[in-house]
């Protein structure tokens, strides 16, 4: 039992190392003293100025696009790439889309920014498709290595699945695109509805590939932040982390309350069934 | 009649899956050929700013047209030749192990801590683990700007406490490099090891126990064998981003924090040296096939025991 007690402080420590930093953040977005670490008294006037930086709030207009664009997109075609690879056993190239799918999920993301950039460049250049680099580009480099994380999170839930519903479908004659969007759909609906929220998180929080890939006129959230950040700390940076973690402390909040009461009801119809038949 | 249908079947499966794979063919393989490609052109002031690999030399006396392909290996050479670059794979080699080491003594007791709790919490725990991996990366970083900076809190603690006199600043060294790093890559680490810890069976420990063994053996022989594989999918996840990391050693190091994705930065961004910047992708993604492939093989090992 003593050691559980150390292992008790280990974690403790460790929640510490991980929160701490995020607290102290808020809290001096808070504060009325332009040097962010000297406390100078209550204020909320960073948030007010925040809400004036019209630059600050184009490149959030358009990250929040393109978040929401490339998650949807990502989520398509990682469904489909999960399920390909948990449901279709051995298909031909299996191999290669398989080390496809997981190779984003570590690739440096310079190494993932530089090639689509010579990829869009070489395209221009071939086919004068995209014209010029922007939204659409940054839309199509976030998929691409979005649809990775997505495609691992479907994968791995319906790995854990029970094929038999699916197969009784089958079995009682429903085609397999039935199959899909009555049975298999449903169930993984959760895991698609994280797997968007993940790929729209890692979208808005990307700055090395936008960097790469993004245009004159077309410069994202992250890269606005990281430009000014470069050149030292502001409070308005501090309002607007703090204000960026509520969105996204909220929305995670309410995507588990929604899929807790969705699991007590799939579990509350399982005994129904169960002491039904 | 039933083959017909199995063969329609089969097709409509085929059709599924081309989708995501040539999307995948195209924006993330076709890319890599296309990065090795210019690595073995030459820079030029021009736009693009590098010299076309192929072209059409047009004899008009003869009335012949020439296919000439220029290939040349100079962008390699360079970084051979220069200590810059070879210092930078080092470093960030160097760097990116310190990470994992440090996400690895931070994180295996945390992963056994949750994965010994009470099954009900166990959930909550892990959330609270993951919750800031939601957060914005490059903020996370931004927050340790404040922390480590003269005059920031750590400074201010210690002269508060009366543990320095001067100012101390940590910011835009190795150790803020390192702080950073451990910080953000931590969730990734702990994640698979709770995975493996939590399948862990615990009457083996109590078994080790019976016939005598200290708890220290016990873990020693039972616990760390059995959670390899999950050290090693950790190690894996932390250490290949981190050694083409970019965003931490630019914000939190100093100048003369070397770091391969900064070179690589540089080259393309400041210099407009395209060949050489890609270049320095093939060698660093050749530098990583390795590791990768094995990470691959434990993700698809883990992914198949899911079954």
């Amino acid at each position: 039992m003593k050691q559980m007690g150390k292992l008790a402080w280990a974690l403790w420590f460790g929640y510490a190392f991980l929160y701490v930093p995020i607290a102290l953040l808020i809290f001096y977005s808070f504060n009325e003293s332009r040097l962010v670490t000297v406390w100078g008294g209550f204020s909320t006037k960073w948030y007010a100025e925040l809400l004036q930086n019209d630059q600050l709030l184009g490149a959030a207009w358009l990250s929040l696009k393109v978040a929401a664009m490339s998650a949807t997109a990502s989520v398509v075609l990682g469904t489909v790439a999960g399920l390909a690879l948990a449901r279709f056993g051995r298909f031909r190239g299996r191999t290669l889309f398989g080390g496809m799918i997981t190779a984003p999920l570590v690739m440096p993301e310079v190494i993932t920014g530089l090639s689509l950039l010579l990829l869009f460049v070489a395209l221009e250049q071939a086919i004068g498709w995209p014209d010029g680099r922007g939204m659409t580009t940054i839309t199509i480099a976030h998929t691409t290595f979005t649809m990775a994380y997505v495609a691992v999170i479907i994968q791995s839930r319906l790995v854990s699945l029970d094929e038999s519903l699916e197969e009784a479908a089958m079995d009682l004659g429903a085609r397999p695109a039935k199959v899909f969007f009555v049975i298999t759909l449903p169930i993984i609906a959760p895991a698609i509805v994280s797997g968007w929220l993940l790929a729209f998180t890692l979208s808005l929080d990307d700055v090395v590939v936008a960097s790469f890939v993004s245009g004159p006129g077309s410069t994202t959230l992250p890269m606005v932040i990281f430009s000014s950040v470069k050149f030292g700390i502001s409070p308005q940076i501090n309002a607007l982390a703090t204000l960026m973690m509520v969105v996204v402390a909220t929305g995670i909040f309410i995507a588990s309350l929604v899929m807790a009461r969705q699991d007590r009801q799939r579990k509350r119809d399982e005994q129904m069934a169960v002491q039904g038949g | 009649m039933i083959d017909l249908l199995r063969r329609i079947g089969l097709w409509g499966r085929g059709m599924v899956v081309a989708i995501p794979y040539l999307w995948l063919l195209l924006f993330f393989l076709v890319p890599f050929l296309i990065v090795f490609g210019i690595s073995l052109s030459e820079a030029m002031l021009a736009q693009p700013p590098y010299a076309p690999l192929i072209d059409w030399l047009v004899d008009e006396d003869a009335g012949t047209t020439k296919l000439q392909i220029l290939l040349n290996l100079s962008n390699y050479l360079r970084l051979g030749g220069d200590d810059l670059y070879i210092l930078a794979y080092l470093n960030s080699v160097k760097i990116a192990l310190v990470t994992t080491v440090c996400c690895l003594l931070l994180g295996y007791p945390m992963a056994y801590a949750i994965a010994r709790a009470e099954p009900s919490k166990r959930g909550p725990l892990m959330m609270l683990v993951i919750l800031p991996f939601w957060t914005s990366f490059l903020i996370r970083i931004y927050a340790w700007i404040g922390i480590l900076k003269a005059n920031g809190v750590v400074d201010n603690l210690l002269q508060w406490t009366g543990l320095t006199t001067e100012p101390f600043e940590l910011l835009y060294s190795d150790w803020a490099v390192y702080i950073g790093m451990t910080y953000c890559y931590l969730p990734f680490m702990v994640l698979p090891l709770y995975a493996t810890l939590e399948k862990l069976d615990p009457t083996l420990l109590e078994a080790a126990a019976d016939l005598g063994c200290r708890p220290w053996k016990a873990f020693l022989t039972v616990t760390l064998p059995l959670s390899l594989p999950g050290i090693i999918a950790g190690s894996l996840l932390v250490f290949i981003p981190s050694v083409g990391e970019f965003v931490t050693p630019e914000l939190l190091g100093g100048p003369d924090t070397l770091m391969i994705g900064r070179v690589l930065w540089n080259e393309f961004f400041a210099n407009r040296d395209w060949p050489v910047a890609s270049a320095v992708a093939i060698a660093l993604l050749l530098f990583l096939v390795v590791p990768i492939m094995v990470f691959q093989h434990v993700q698809g090992r883990q992914t198949e025991a899911g079954r």
